[in-house]
């Protein structure tokens, strides 16, 4: 190989990594302005717009930074440490239960025989192109028939039983569970349930942990669901209670980052922990699927 | 031996079953009679027949959202699409130090959730002291300090700058950027799983043949993840279809100025729990409907003429 190719080779590889490096900072500088400002002064949300310069550890003005946002957040009526706890309870139960059923769901329809399994898998296929706007009026009006609205359980029960989470375990089990090895197991003696808990659910990890951080994301993020079912203002969750103190203090930028991060944070950190099963299971859905 | 009926894949998929046709296929059925309803409060209904529908159809504000959910949903494909494939070309270059990182850092505004990042953006696209438009005078400052760049006058001012009413006169475009701030490295990680699943090799005989890059690009590397591509452009779609919270929670009264940024499932919102018409939010919802079915069944149809090819 010339030596021409090669200078073009690592010119190549700058320049790569080089628009890696621009795209990072479109990605992160507004991560950094959401983590900043949450500690900004109404005055200093003016004044600068990332860090104070000053005299402290590497040119910053520490000192002008507060705690008083996040302080005024949990002690004022906005209440966010109850909204923190609601939402808290809320994804993890949805996440916890709807990972259960769905795996339960998948693994049936893929692993074993039964009357009714072919009806049973086009249900969950012709599921999964109901569109949800289309499902949001009547729902409201059947919570209401059922007395579910207000309530933690219709909230939750309607948000547990997804139909494309089936179709996920059905594929994974297909995937990664082989067949061999549940015959082995009922020849056993083995149950069916104990199959599943001790030998199938173990070998699903990857695609258990996606669709933890999935149910938890999509509870977490849910503002139509709330929106709708929940009246007491005590019961609701982050995401309806960060934007009613968007709607109520509107210019009062430095609190709005303040709740933005204290609603963020959790979530970043159950990601991290779980962030492996999450690509690979992400990935291997979409190939396969 | 096989008599016995074996109750547990029935009790397996029983709790599945139970909520879906508790919670899922009722209200489903019951989106038919309530599109053909007038509600009175939540309870009270008159048959009306397809009058609301009809009124959809000619109601001007009906038609405003369809327009704006076109338009967010064209520029979300054909902007975010594009980026996202080529952030996945890049990081899919052999010798990228870090992939894993820049993977997992621009997956990341997408954990943020859409009614957070809704907020955020609201702050960062405010007119005067908003992060977009005072890092844009301050970079048209950098360049006017440049000797070439100094005489020219086409430079906006700086007060010209600090006064994009993105929020206000540019909702769409504004909905359109953040939307592809949070999801260019959602759908790169969808390409990039594709992209590692092209046999190098073929690139490479590609290559040896002679091929440049733009060539390789459409004639080996688009064929091979083409399924993936149709799969992510789809989800894409629906997801822009449905685009609600962006645009409720950044927009003024969750339309923005002049309904510049009035969505279908924000019409569909507002109608049903602003206005207490149960009736029309569900018509409007069947029309949604029909848009991502004619969605979904194109998708199908490109996918089989891919397999006959």
């Amino acid at each position: 190989m010339s030596a021409g190719s090669r200078k073009s080779k690592s010119a190549t590889f700058l320049l790569v990594h080089a628009m890696l490096l621009v795209v990072s900072v479109v990605v992160v500088v507004p991560l950094l302005y959401l983590v900043v400002s949450a500690f900004k002064t109404e005055q200093g949300f003016l004044e600068y717009l990332f860090l104070p310069k000053g005299e402290g550890f590497l040119g910053v003005a520490w000192d002008e930074l507060t705690l008083r946002q996040l302080q005024r957040l949990f002690t004022s009526e906005i209440g966010i440490g109850r909204a923190l706890a609601n939402s808290i309870f809320l994804s993890a139960t949805t996440a916890v239960l709807g990972t259960l059923i769905c795996a339960a769901a998948g693994y049936a329809a893929a692993a074993l025989r039964f009357r009714g399994r072919k009806s049973f898998e086009w249900l969950v296929l012709a599921a999964l192109i109901i569109p949800p706007p289309l499902l949001i009026a009547p729902s409201y009006q059947w919570l209401h028939t059922l007395g579910l609205l207000d309530s933690y359980t219709g909230l939750i029960l309607p948000a547990i039983a997804p139909a494309f989470g089936v179709y996920l375990f059905r594929q994974a089990t297909l995937q990664s569970v082989p067949r061999s090895i549940i015959e082995a197991a009922r020849i056993d003696g083995a149950g069916d349930f104990q199959i599943f808990a001790v030998i199938a659910l173990p070998m699903l990890r990857p695609m258990v942990g996606a669709f933890i951080i999935i149910t938890f994301l999509a509870m977490w993020n849910n503002f139509i669901g709330p929106q709708i079912v929940l009246q007491s203002a005590e019961k609701q969750p982050l995401s309806v209670v960060i934007y009613q103190t968007q709607t109520a203090y509107y210019s009062d930028y430095g609190l709005l980052m303040a709740g933005t991060l204290v609603s963020v944070l959790p979530v970043m950190i159950l990601f991290l922990v779980l962030q492996r099963d999450f690509i690979s299971g992400l990935a291997s859905g979409a190939v396969k699927g | 031996m096989r008599s016995r009926v074996n109750f547990a894949p029935y009790l397996l998929i029983a709790p599945f079953l139970v909520l879906f046709v508790v919670f899922t296929l009722v209200p489903l059925i019951q989106a038919i009679p309530l599109a053909t309803s007038h509600t009175f409060g939540p309870s009270a209904t008159q048959y009306v027949g397809f009058e609301k529908f009809s009124q959809a159809l000619h109601d001007p504000r009906f038609w405003t959202a369809m327009r704006n959910t076109l338009l967010f949903t064209a520029g979300s494909v054909l902007i975010q699409l594009p980026i996202a494939l080529g952030l996945a070309l890049l990081l899919n270059k052999p010798g990228i130090k870090g992939r894993g990182f820049f993977r997992l850092l621009f997956f990341s505004p997408q954990l943020v959730g859409l009614v957070f990042v809704a907020v955020l953006a609201s702050v960062m696209f405010q007119k005067q002291k908003g992060l977009v438009n005072t890092l844009l005078a301050s970079g048209a400052d950098w360049l006017r300090g440049l000797p070439v760049i100094h005489a020219n006058s086409w430079l906006p001012s700086r007060s010209e700058l600090l006064g994009i009413p993105w929020l206000e006169t540019l909702a769409l475009p504004t909905l359109i950027i953040t939307a592809l701030w949070m999801y260019a490295g959602f759908n790169m990680v969808y390409f990039l799983a594709a992209l590692q699943n092209v046999p190098r090799e073929l690139e490479e005989a590609a290559m040896i043949d002679g091929a440049g890059p733009w060539k390789r690009f459409v004639h080996v590397i688009l064929p091979a993840i083409r399924p993936v591509a149709i799969f992510v452009v789809l989800l894409s779609v629906i997801g822009s279809i449905q685009v609600f919270e962006l645009a409720y929670i950044m927009l003024r009264d969750g339309v923005g100025v002049q309904d510049k940024g009035l969505t279908l499932v924000t019409y569909l919102f507002k109608s049903g729990f602003e206005t207490g018409d149960l009736g029309y939010a569900t018509a409007i919802g069947w029309m949604i409907a029909i848009m991502l079915a004619s969605a979904a069944i194109t998708q199908r149809f490109l996918q089989r003429r891919e397999m006959t090819a």
